[in-house]
């Protein structure tokens, strides 16, 4: 297996890991009261920014601790550039993500119209995580089966 | 995917250049070695200009290490 098809996998657990992590973390702060109080809007307003801040810091240093590893067991470097498959790949993997984030978005906004909720903003951070996962599938694919 | 017909011999004439390997080609041409890989899979079709690369690697033409079609690969 290649550093980019390891560094795919990594990236789906990863992601998978931060945003439960997170969930299970500012679920307990969730606020009491309707859907148009003050303190919702607070609440998920702080749960976008700081899941925003929390993913890319952790995205980081797992990238940095993962290249580590890599390079302790396979004693081979990590490509520092992307050449021109890399880039077909994360374009492909850029067209699913926004894609999907799209349709969460959409689905967002028109359960907004029918039945205003909560849930749509659970909906919209869901759509953000899916997204996210389906970037880093979407390469673990092409990388394996090719473009 | 499976559905590229730019087939190529970049393996056998690895092999022919001193069993050169996929890393040191990947750094001759200036693409990753995953890239390699892919390419002896027959999972990509490689810009003109890296097929170009590749060729000159080996010394040979564009026709002697790509080919297009039903050709079988060796």
């Amino acid at each position: 297996m290649t550093y980019q098809e390891k560094k795919s996998i990594v990236s789906v657990i990863s992601v998978i890991l931060i945003f439960a992590g997170f969930g299970l973390y500012m679920y307990p702060q969730h606020p009491k009261g309707g859907l148009y109080s003050e303190e919702i809007f607070h609440y998920w307003g702080t749960y976008v920014l700081t899941l925003t801040v929390v993913s890319i810091i952790a995205h980081i240093i797992i990238s940095i601790i993962f290249n580590i590893f890599y390079r302790i067991t396979t004693k081979e470097k990590e490509p520092s550039f992307q050449d021109e498959l890399d880039k077909i790949i994360q374009l492909k993997a850029y067209r699913n993500s926004f894609f999907v984030f799209i349709l969460g978005f959409l689905l967002a906004m028109s359960l907004l119209v029918y039945q205003p909720s909560q849930i749509m903003f659970i909906i919209l951070i869901f759509s953000g995580f899916m997204a996210d996962v389906t970037g880093s599938i979407t390469k673990l694919y092409h990388y394996w089966k090719g473009v | 995917m499976g559905k590229n017909l730019v087939g190529n011999h970049i393996r056998k004439f690895r092999f022919n250049h001193d069993e050169m390997t996929q890393q040191q080609l990947a750094d001759k041409v200036g693409v990753t070695r995953q890239t390699i890989v892919a390419l002896e899979k027959g999972n990509y079709s490689p810009s003109l200009e890296l097929a170009f690369r590749i060729a000159r690697a080996f010394n040979l033409s564009l026709e002697e290490v790509f080919f297009y079609g039903e050709e079988t690969k060796s």
